[in-house]
């Protein structure tokens, strides 16, 4: 393979280098290490060393031209190397995507907003808030404060004499238990209809399937190949436990609003990432690879998670270094990738690499399943639908908890039955003994 | 008092691997594969020859930027060095937080130090009040350039340890320049030893070319730390044979002539000649020793450039000492 | 229980931080003999010895960064600041040093130190005796500021501040020393670092101070109560980091807040709190966030009528109080 010889950026503030000489020409030999141009920037000139050995096949930026720090100038090879197809091309800066300007819908105007009002003085923002949350008119309510002003007492007194209803509840979380809407942002759940997301390619309206040869697609023909080859190549077997989430279902409601805060949207996603993190980092056995060559344990827990993108089919973005992140890592991480996914804004690199892969089959309601394996990785984790179910808990009572099916799906010439059971146990441990 | 023959070889050892290194330091910038070096090249002498005087791994030492031999004298390694410069996550000095070579190695005693020169140096007092405190047998070596000896954090410093008779060793690299500031722009004094006396400590300047002075003037000052005797300030005289920094051109400011008769005293081949007139190396010992490097060199490359950088996460901690994270 | 000062309560937390663990020592100029210039630290000379009490040469950075130095070693010093205006020169040791520390080395290194300063005006120290530093530190991830205003909170918060395994500076109100007395129990016990205070209840609108300011807070919030006026005092007491949680739950209760404290106007601590609520609490406002704080000169000026006409006192904050309960 050729190598590239770039600009480099000689100094935290240089931007850009210019050519100054080449010392050899195209054609001729280098050594790796051996001084292959000159060039000068606003800090330093210097002489830069060859990268690699071989031919000198390809000098892009000519003596005297100046280029940004990472250019492409040359390519070393050997003779004859068939270059890249753009490697005859001076980078070029790609052009930044831009959405077409989306039409706002008309905000619906019930209420008053903050500021100043013709009629009434100043409204100050709480007055406005508690104006609609009461649906109070404020042109009824006689002010109290500096220049005639609706003060905040000014409305509550109103309310109390009024004896107006409480305001209504806020919307029920974007997610509820034992609905399976894991992914779904609230925006979906609660509009109607639901608006396609704005970047998301084209789907074709949701019709009855005709009878006949229906041509595959290239996802669908990916697919299909990877789980023939998954299932020919690895012993699958398939363990299932359950496990109660009341302490996990705690805890989010706890914490949902602070999350909230952070500009993060707490799912059940993230617990069962933060619990199958927890459990490889007990099991790096799990966090593997086979080869003929012997068990390859990853350093790092890159942790796939299936979305399901509908007729189109799945596809698993990956979370790198999820041994690093904290729950509300993960929920970010799990709220971006899911998202862009299903807008098909995933990078090439953020489906590759994962070391084992979560599938929430629970959103179609589904109890348990059999997940295929996501090849090269050793195991895959399903989890089923949290549903409120009778359970028999200490000294025989019968209490409703809301239970959830885990299933592993293991690659047996790895895991032994035993230490796949250790492994999906210390999953549902970590859920039930869910720590603050 | 001879070294070990042994020992020997091994301070010339130290010094070889550390110039092949930061040699291909430099190489890497210019390939544009790091983003920033800061040289050591020509300081291998005094840098080793006083690690060499240390208990290494049980005495203290706050170093500065430019000490990639004494680092590797101590403990440190070719790859953690090659990370470093990448900015990867296993690199022991920060975990990719600080800029290479802001050395930190707590495993062989080796503090942190930032960028604004001579801050080290009041800790070097404070670790060596500690030590006296607890009336244990360590010591501190505490390094600086010869421009850093213009702080009042370095002058505060020397003067604790004087006053508290503390057991630190301050070691002047002298090296000619600040940047571009020469030494006598620097201090009126012909050497920072001459500061001493108006201190109140040992002041002593050594030939910072030669690695077995230094090492012998170091033991000296150790011995004296050590029995409870009070500071030391060594001055190692030496030329910084690089510009300052790979974002620094030298030719600005001091002539080729210069640079290259300076070479003339470097402290590798000054080492080298000392050695082969002792008949402990000769030429097939060093072509080995040249091997060996080269691969060390070569296969701390390949693993830097293939280990993993941070996490973005990780950028968020750890601010405090409850949210550092262990393993 | 005994009623004691401020400045007692002090002493008696590091009287009794100094008998619990052997680590904890105290530098500073003019603490060991003389017992300090406020007398903080008097006796403890006498009951600990030169070696624990240390009196330090007249310079500042080097009390903080000989401190830094022992506390990386593992000692928990008490540096003692003789007076926050004194603090700059240690600055660079206290911002680029010990705040960065942990961060830098990604947790090998961690500095457990306090730092105490005696702040605030009113005492007709001048310019350069009466100094606020609060917004400095406060601004800086990886130190802890603390600012008591009673007895009560200066021995708990100073014993959490020894205990805290991370830089804390902790300013002394200097001018409530002897003025400010309160019960204090004896023996063990500490108030952590963070959580702020509602220190009265009320419902018209809530007053953030602390400090010498939160006592005047007080002391006005009685006045206007005899006109009708209910407010509610919060001692904010942990300036960094900063207890959102209590600032929010206050301004979201009485929709209005006024933020007290004498360090200068513009760029001051009063402007993170007003940040915070406008960002988290703006639909519960009802009025206006307020600040009543020292001017825009550069510091108290000495002469009686200059220092009344810089300082915030009850009466300015009750005429600051009533002008916000009536919009």
């Amino acid at each position: 393979m050729p190598t590239k010889v770039i600009m480099p950026q000689l100094g935290e503030s240089v931007v850009e280098g210019t050519v100054t000489r080449w010392l050899k020409q195209e054609g001729e030999q280098v050594d790796e290490f051996e001084a292959l141009l000159e060039i000068n920037t606003d800090k330093v000139d210097s002489e830069i060393p060859s990268p690699a050995k071989g031919t000198l096949l390809k000098i892009l930026a000519p003596e005297g031209q100046t280029v940004q720090a990472g250019t492409v100038i040359a390519w070393i090879g050997q003779p004859g190397e068939q270059l890249p197809a753009a490697a005859a091309e001076p980078l070029k800066a790609a052009p930044a995507e831009h959405a077409p300007a989306a039409e706002l819908p008309p905000e619906s105007s019930e209420g008053i907003a903050a500021g100043r009002d013709r009629d009434l003085g100043f409204i100050s923002p709480v007055v406005a808030r508690l104006a609609k949350e009461h649906r109070v008119d404020l042109a009824q309510v006689k002010g109290s404060g500096a220049g005639g002003r609706i003060t905040k007492k000014d409305v509550l007194a109103f309310v109390e004499k009024q004896g107006k209803p409480a305001p209504a509840r806020e919307a029920a979380a974007w997610e509820t238990p034992g609905m399976g809407e894991l992914f779904r942002p609230s925006e979906e759940v609660f509009q109607q209809p639901a608006a396609p997301p704005p970047l998301a390619a084209p789907r074709a309206a949701i019709e009855p399937l005709k009878s006949g040869l229906h041509p595959l697609n290239s996802m669908r023909k990916a697919i299909a190949e990877r789980m023939v080859a998954s299932v020919q190549s690895a012993p699958h077997v398939t363990t299932v436990m359950e496990a109660d989430l009341k302490r996990v279902i705690a805890h989010r409601e706890k914490n949902l609003a602070a999350y909230e805060r952070e500009g993060v949207k707490l799912t059940f996603t993230a617990y069962f990432a933060a619990a199958a993190v927890g459990a490889l980092r007990a099991f790096p056995l799990v966090n593997s690879s086979w080869s003929e060559q012997g068990i390859l344990i990853h350093p790092q827990i890159n942790l796939g998670i299936a979305v399901s993108l509908g007729e189109d089919g799945l596809i698993v973005p990956v979370i790198r270094g999820a041994d690093n992140l904290s729950l509300i890592g993960l929920a970010r991480a799990v709220n971006d990738l899911a998202e862009r996914a299903r807008a098909r804004r995933l990078l090439p690199d953020e489906v590759r690499d994962g070391t084992f892969t979560i599938t929430n089959h629970g959103t179609g309601g589904s109890l348990f399943a059999t997940p295929i394996i996501n090849q090269p990785q050793c195991a895959i984790l399903g989890v089923g639908i949290i549903q409120k179910r009778p359970v028999v808990v200490e000294e025989d009572a019968i209490a409703v908890r809301p239970m959830v099916y885990l299933s592993l799906t293991f690659d047996h010439r790895i895991l032994d039955g035993a230490s796949a059971d250790g492994f999906l146990g210390r999953i549902v441990s970590l859920l039930e003994n869910w720590q603050d | 008092m001879d070294l070990e023959k042994d020992v020997q070889l091994e301070m010339y050892w130290m010094m070889l691997l550390a110039r092949r290194l930061d040699e291909r330091a430099w190489v890497l910038h210019r390939q544009g594969k790091i983003a920033f070096h800061i040289s050591g090249i020509g300081q291998e002498a005094a840098q080793v020859g006083a690690a060499f005087a240390l208990k290494r791994g049980h005495d203290w030492i706050t170093p500065y930027y430019r000490d990639l031999a004494l680092m590797l004298s101590v403990g440190y390694s070719p790859r953690q060095f090659m990370l470093s410069l990448m900015g990867k996550r296993e690199e022991p000095n920060s975990g990719g937080r600080q800029m290479p070579s802001h050395w930190s190695l707590r495993s062989v005693n080796a503090v942190s130090h930032s960028a604004p020169v001579a801050t080290q140096n009041p800790h070097a007092a404070g670790i060596g009040l500690a030590i006296k405190l607890r009336r244990e047998d360590k010591v501190v070596l505490t390094t600086v350039g010869e421009g850093s000896t213009s702080q009042g954090e370095w002058y505060e410093a020397v003067n604790w340890t004087a006053i508290h008779q503390l057991p630190v060793i301050f070691l002047v690299e002298n090296n000619r320049y600040a940047i571009s500031v020469p030494q006598e722009k620097q201090m009126a004094v012909p050497s920072a030893a001459d500061k001493a006396c108006g201190l109140g400590l040992r002041g002593i300047a050594v030939d910072g070319t030669d690695v077995f002075a230094v090492h012998q003037a170091v033991s000296e000052a150790v011995a004296i730390a050590r029995a409870g005797q009070g500071p030391s300030l060594i001055e190692a005289r030496m030329y910084r044979i690089t510009p300052h920094s790979s974002d620094d051109d030298d030719r600005t400011y001091r002539s080729r002539e210069e640079v290259e008769e300076h070479k003339k005293n470097d402290p590798l081949t000054v080492a080298s000649r000392i050695l082969t007139e002792k008949g402990l190396l000769d030429e097939k010992k060093q072509a080995e020793l040249e091997a060996q490097a080269r691969q060390i060199v070569d296969e701390a490359v390949q693993y830097a450039e293939q280990a993993s950088y941070p996490a973005v996460e990780e950028a968020a901690y750890p601010v405090y000492a409850e949210e550092v994270r262990r393993g | 229980m005994a009623e004691i000062t401020l400045v007692e309560a002090i002493r008696q937390a590091m009287d009794e931080e100094l008998a619990r663990d052997d680590s904890v020592f105290i530098v500073g100029e003019d603490v060991g003999v003389r017992g300090g210039v406020f007398r903080a630290t008097v006796g403890l000379y006498e009951k600990y010895g030169g070696e624990r009490v240390i009196d330090s040469p007249l310079a500042e950075l080097s009390i903080v960064g000989v401190g830094i130095g022992a506390a990386l070693y593992g000692m928990r010093p008490i540096c003692e600041i003789q007076f926050a205006d004194f603090i700059y020169p240690a600055f660079n040791q206290i911002v680029s040093e010990a705040a960065k520390m942990c961060y830098r080395s990604n947790g090998e290194w961690t500095v457990p130190m306090v730092i105490r300063a005696p702040y605030g005006g009113g005492i007709g120290g001048g310019l350069y005796h009466s100094q606020s530093v609060e917004g400095f530190f406060a601004h800086v991830p990886g130190l802890k500021v603390v600012v008591p205003s009673n007895p009560y909170d200066a021995k708990g918060l100073l014993k959490s501040a020894v205990r805290d395994p991370n830089p804390v500076i902790y300013l002394e109100p200097k001018k409530g020393y002897r003025l400010i007395r309160g019960e204090v129990p004896e023996g063990d016990f500490s108030v952590p670092i963070g959580p702020a205070r509602v220190s009265r209840p009320g419902s018209d609108l809530s007053v953030y101070a602390y400090g010498m300011m939160h006592h005047y807070a007080l002391q006005a919030a009685s006045k206007v109560a005899e006109e009708g006026i209910d407010v509610e005092v919060v001692d904010l007491r942990t300036l960094y980091p900063v207890d959102k949680a209590t600032v929010l739950a206050s301004v979201r209760k009485t929709g209005k807040a006024l933020i007290v404290h004498e360090d200068n106007l513009t760029g001051g601590y009063g402007g993170e709190i007003a940040a915070i609520i406008a960002e988290e609490a703006f639909t519960d406002l009802d009025a206006p966030v307020r600040r009543l704080c020292g001017p825009d000169v550069p510091a108290v000026p000495f002469s009686h009528p200059l220092q009344d006409w810089f300082m915030p006192n009850p009466e300015k904050i009750a005429a600051a109080i009533r002008d916000l309960a009536a919009y």
